[in-house]
């Protein structure tokens, strides 16, 4: 900020030398101005200078003014020659007032020490009275100088006037600016707004902030009006006018969007009682919770509604019937429970929608937008979590090298959130062992004692895992192919195991393999980071495995199915022909109006099959994990806490103990909980729905049983990084639960007689068909030429090359990265071997300045920095005058410009530190090598 | 919001928001937090700003920066001192409403790294001398650790973090420095926060 200031103030230079008739009036009116203060200012000097700093200001003020008028009655051409020759004369002799602040000023520069406390005392100059802040300061030169500018000299009382007063004038004439000018104050109001939008970042004191804000805001509005000329300008003020409005609408928006995210306070409180790793949870669930609330909008209101409301009604047509044979039991809980009957023809699945291309008075394409919707949710889904990623991966940095171990350690590791007595032992106990362990590696690289036996358990740790692997995914098929046969039997000859042995073995496998792994993982002996690593990644792969193993089931039972529809299409054309009694030519004026749609034969609608089987599978893994968390967590931490009044030992800090809360368990099971609402959502509509009922409760439910049955970790993991670990696996998720669901709808022709897309020959068809029929016959043509694999296949390959280009650039950056790391180490260590006897140079010149410097400086540092130190305040003076001196001989200036840089100095060390903080030095604290430096507060700051 | 709107003026609820990461409702519920901690001290009422101070004492008793110390005498921030030290005016501790959510403004999950940084940096300068010397980190440690740690592992773990963040080489770490490592640590934003 400090350089667009000088710049600022450069450019106003040019101005004033630019306009060259002006020039001498101009310089005339400023040394007048200048002589007078001065004039007052040695009288000042001889009188009170203990007063109070705002009082003295408006005493200053009205001396001034007093002493103007005085001056104006002399005849103007003679003072302004006197005043010149005065004005040099001061300089040379005093070089006390206007020198002196300046070169303070220069070393003052990020220095915030030297306030503007004592800047109000040295720069008496008028133009530097008022100038505490910059914008007042701008402001007054314009004000200046438009006035001189549009009217005579006899206005100079007015310009005192308007300096004084603290812009009371409002009134600007834009027309009387020039373009520069308007240009030099378009910029200073758009540095006053940079400087509002910046304001909560700047490391300043709260008062100070509420200062700085006020008199920006002030500045803006009363400036802005003035840019824009002529014509433009009234569209200046009202696009002005909107910018305010916009601004109180988004933050309008601000306040509503986070009044609006959900369950903020119950995180907080979790955050607080576990630390951010167990709230790291929570926050994915909330996260899961909105991307599944778009999903589940997307097809209630673009797929479900329209069916519900302006499709065929209930009963209409065969496949928006319950077949007469299962009419008896549709109602039955057991079967709706199982989502058959009435459930299973309702628009929560695929079979019930009807192939009629437009439907209702709206003319909806049902069929379309049942595509477009299956497409959408995956787009979107790929969409959202890449971008997460990305933004996770930017806000991590770039933080993965080792340089920083023991630093990163110490400043990095206490998680300042916890709030939780017992959450707080075990931080401090895991910060403990993990300094032990790093300081154990550090004396000695590698203690390699027992290496062989530790390689033999982790091998055979491996090997268990596998089997365990192996064996859960032959269980899977053998169950599921099992379920196929009692299928094929009749589900009513078996007994309830029998039917949901499927769901039931994997959600128990589910349960139980990760304890087995945890088990199995005591055996390798690894760092608990890297444990925690292998383990999610077992639990990922046991997930997996048990996912496509039910998914390869399920595809030999579509295939099975299709087997039985070519049958049932086959007999469906006898029964016809049979039914019309040999009309062969079936003729549309005798509809078969006595058949009732219940009693038409229909095929087996593997479609609807599969998405029944998801929805199942998801409310069995739901109550699983409900009653998990009751029975385990729930269940014994009561047993717990009440049996321990009549128990021979401990419970509480013995065996069973209360659970602790299972992050990466939790956070792995939602995620394949999303895979499958993914892979299912196809053919069964109503799963985004059924899946936000899930997170819904299982935010209320986990919260609570979280904060009353859970104990803290005893190992309190950091969530770094953990949220882009979570986000990767979800995208693999993703793939791989795409993957499938794409290949059905690619591959297998739909079902002849349920679903949108019935009678097509493949699902996509619809987008042909549309094409075709909706659009311009050239849009279909254009369509054609771009899926023609001669455009296809270049287009890829040109995707692989840009691939292939984006990364090799960034291997090379890394690789430039790695390389510029290096150099900067050996330079640090060479500057390390320089600068060490520099530092000693240097501390024992520092030690003979401090000497030197007086007893006074030492004591106000001490003192509580909001007394100002007159002593102190004249030590100071006195070496900065020193300072002046040296520097005023080496560069004389001329009168007016010498102002200038004086003032923009001025201005900008108002607000230099804020955003160049001179490294090592930091705001509001006092800087001990500086011995020159004064420890007067700045005005800003009291 | 009938009696909520006598706590502040609407300027002075934009101003807050202008110069802090919290919204209106949070700047009110931050207000509730600071009066509930002294109701004899703080007014209800801040439209006219009132001077009023909190001691360090009752401050560091809120639970965000202060773990319940019913069952020991350690079971709390190490360093909830220090963070009301450096945003307290007067080095003493005493906050006043403006410092109270600047501090809170600071610590929030919006403040930016840099911000994060320049206070992070005060927070761990136990002898305000703008510099993280051995005594500094030698404290720190000791904090973290509950003192569990040797006075030779201590030395060691100082040596070798100054070793590592000292750019100059000077055996103190500079703001420079500090940045620098500070930087590029990973777990830096997502713990150096409190939520309120």
């Amino acid at each position: 900020m400090a350089s667009i200031t000088v710049k600022v103030q450069e450019e106003r230079g040019h101005v004033i030398h630019a306009q060259s008739q002006l020039d001498a009036q101009e310089t005339g009116e400023e040394d007048e101005v200048s002589v007078s203060q001065e004039e007052y200012e040695r009288e000042r000097h001889r009188g009170k200078r203990r007063s109070g700093d705002g009082e003295r200001k408006k005493r200053r003020k009205r001396a001034s003014r007093a002493g103007e008028r005085e001056e104006e009655s002399h005849a103007r051409p003679e003072r302004r020659e006197k005043s010149r020759r005065r004005r040099r004369r001061a300089r040379d002799d005093e070089g006390d007032g206007d020198g002196e602040g300046e070169a303070d000023e220069r070393n003052a520069k990020g220095k915030k020490k030297q306030g503007s406390a004592k800047k109000g005392e040295k720069e008496q100059d008028a133009e530097k009275l008022a100038v505490e802040e910059k914008p007042q300061e701008l402001k007054k030169k314009k004000q200046k100088k438009k006035v001189v500018e549009t009217s005579s000299e006899q206005e100079t009382s007015e310009v005192e006037d308007n300096q004084k007063e603290d812009n009371d004038e409002t009134e600007v004439r834009p027309e009387s600016l020039s373009p520069e000018e308007l240009e030099t104050l378009e910029e200073a109001v758009d540095e006053r707004k940079k400087l509002i939008q910046g304001l909560r970042g700047k490391p300043w004191t709260m008062k100070k902030k509420l200062l700085t804000l006020r008199e920006s805001q002030e500045f803006v509005d009363k400036y802005e009006g003035a840019l824009g000329k002529g014509k433009g300008r009234k569209l200046y003020a009202y696009k002005v006018m909107m910018g305010k409005k916009w601004m109180k609408f988004q933050r309008d928006f601000e306040n509503f969007k986070t009044a609006c995210i959900p369950w903020e306070m119950k995180i907080k409180e979790i955050e607080s009682h576990f630390g951010s790793s167990v709230a790291s949870y929570f926050i994915f669930l909330r996260w899961m919770y909105g991307i599944n609330l778009i999903l589940f909008s997307l097809t209630f209101g673009l797929v479900m509604v329209p069916e519900a409301l302006m499709g065929r009604p209930y009963g209409s047509i065969p496949r928006k019937t319950v077949p007469r044979a299962e009419g008896s039991s549709a109602m039955d809980f057991a079967v709706l429970w199982d989502f058959g009957g009435y459930a299973q023809y309702s628009v929560l699945f695929y079979g019930y929608y009807n192939n009629q291309r437009a439907i209702g008075w709206l003319k909806f394409r049902l069929p379309l937008s049942y595509f477009l919707v299956g497409v959408g949710t995956v787009a979107y889904s790929y969409m959202v979590v890449i971008r997460t990623m990305a933004r996770n991966a930017n806000e991590s940095g770039v933080g993965d090298d080792n340089s920083f171990n023991f630093s990163w350690k110490m400043f990095t590791s206490w998680d300042y959130l916890i709030g939780n007595p017992e959450t707080a032992d075990n931080k401090f106990a895991s910060i403990t062992t993990s300094f032990k362990e790093a300081i154990l590696e550090e004396q000695e690289s590698q203690k390699d004692d027992n290496i062989h036996l530790t390689r033999f358990l982790r091998v055979l740790a491996n090997f268990l895992v596998l089997c365990c692997l192996a064996g859960s995914g032959y269980l899977i098929y053998f169950v599921v192919r099992r379920s196929q046969k009692f299928a094929l039997d009749g589900l009513d000859t078996h007994s309830w195991w029998e039917r949901n042995e499927v769901n039931m073995v994997m959600s128990l496998l589910g349960m139980f393999c990760p304890m087995l792994f945890d088990v199995i993982s005591a055996l390798e002996n690894y760092h608990p980071r890297v444990a925690l690593q292998w383990q999610l990644g077992r639990i990922f792969a046991l997930f997996l495995g048990n996912l496509y193993t039910f998914i390869i089931a399920l595809m030999d039972e579509i295939n099975l199915k299709r087997e039985e529809e070519q049958i049932i299409k086959f007999n469906i054309t006898i029964w016809e022909a049979h039914f019309y009694n040999g009309t062969v030519s079936e003729n549309s004026t005798a509809p078969p109006i006595t058949i009732q749609p219940a009693d038409v034969p229909r095929g087996p609608c593997w479609e609807t099959m599969v998405g029944q089987e998801f929805v199942r599978l998801i409310i069995s893994d739901t109550m699983t994990t409900y009653i998990t968390l009751l029975i385990g967590d729930f269940l014994r931490a009561v047993l717990v806490r009440f049996l321990n009044y009549c128990w021979c030992w401990d419970l509480e800090a013995g065996f069973p103990s209360y659970s602790e809360f299972d992050v990466s368990g939790n956070v792995l099971g939602l995620i394949f909980n999303q895979g499958m609402i993914w892979m299912g959502a196809f053919y069964a509509p109503c799963l985004p729905a059924l899946n936000v009922l899930r997170l819904h409760v299982s935010m209320y439910l986990q919260c609570w049983a979280v904060m009353c049955c859970n104990v803290p970790q005893e190992r309190v993991f950091k969530a770094s990084g953990s949220n882009n670990f979570y986000m990767a696996m979800l995208l693999v998720i993703l793939f791989l639960s795409t993957l499938p669901a794409i290949y059905t709808i690619v591959t297998i022709p739909p079902s002849f007689d349920c679903g949108p897309f019935s009678g097509k020959n493949r699902m996509f068809d619809v987008i042909q068909e549309t094409l075709e029929s909706d659009f311009p016959a050239w849009i279909g043509k254009v369509f054609s030429y771009a899926s023609n694999p001669g455009l296809v296949l270049p287009f890829i390959l040109l995707m692989v090359l840009a691939i292939y280009y984006l990364q090799s650039t960034s291997k090379s950056y890394k690789e430039a990265n790695v390389e510029l790391k290096r150099k900067l180490q050996t330079q640090n260590e060479e500057n390390k071997k320089k600068n060490k006897q520099a530092a000693l140079k240097a501390q024992m010149d520092l030690e003979e300045a401090r000497q030197a410097a007086s007893h006074t400086a030492e004591r106000q540092r001490n003192n509580n920095a909001s007394v100002e130190d007159q002593e102190g305040w004249e030590e100071k003076q006195g070496s900065s005058h020193r300072l002046s001196h040296g520097r005023n001989g080496r560069n004389p200036h001329p009168p007016v410009r010498d102002q200038l840089p004086a003032t923009s100095a001025c201005l900008s060390r108002t607000h230099h530190h804020s955003k160049h903080g001179a490294p090592g030095y930091l705001p509001g604290l006092p800087r001990q090598s500086e011995p020159r430096m004064c420890r007067v507060p700045s005005l800003q700051r009291h | 919001m009938g009696n909520k709107q006598t706590i502040f003026t609407d300027e002075q609820l934009d101003a807050y928001q202008d110069c802090t990461f919290f919204t209106r409702k949070e700047i009110l519920r931050l207000h509730g937090r600071y009066h509930e901690l002294a109701p004899h001290l703080v007014p209800m009422d801040y439209t006219t700003d009132p001077d009023c101070k909190v001691p360090l004492a009752l401050i560091v008793t809120m639970p965000e920066l202060n773990v319940k110390k019913k069952q020991s005498l350690y079971t709390e921030n190490p360093f909830r001192n220090r963070i009301v030290e450096s945003f307290s005016e007067d080095g003493m501790g005493n906050l006043s409403f403006n410092e109270f959510v600047d501090m809170f403004s600071v610590l929030s999950e919006m403040a930016p790294r840099e911000l994060k940084a320049i206070y992070a940096f005060k927070i761990y300068d136990f002898n305000v001398d703008n510099y993280l010397c051995k005594e500094d980190l030698e404290k720190t440690l000791n904090r973290l650790t509950k003192e569990e740690l040797t006075p030779e592992e201590v030395e060691l773990v100082c040596q070798k973090a100054i070793e590592e963040a000292d750019l100059d080489g000077d055996n103190k770490l500079s703001f420079a420095d500090f940045e620098n490592m500070i930087t590029r640590a990973p777990d830096f934003l997502s713990t150096f926060h409190i939520r309120i």
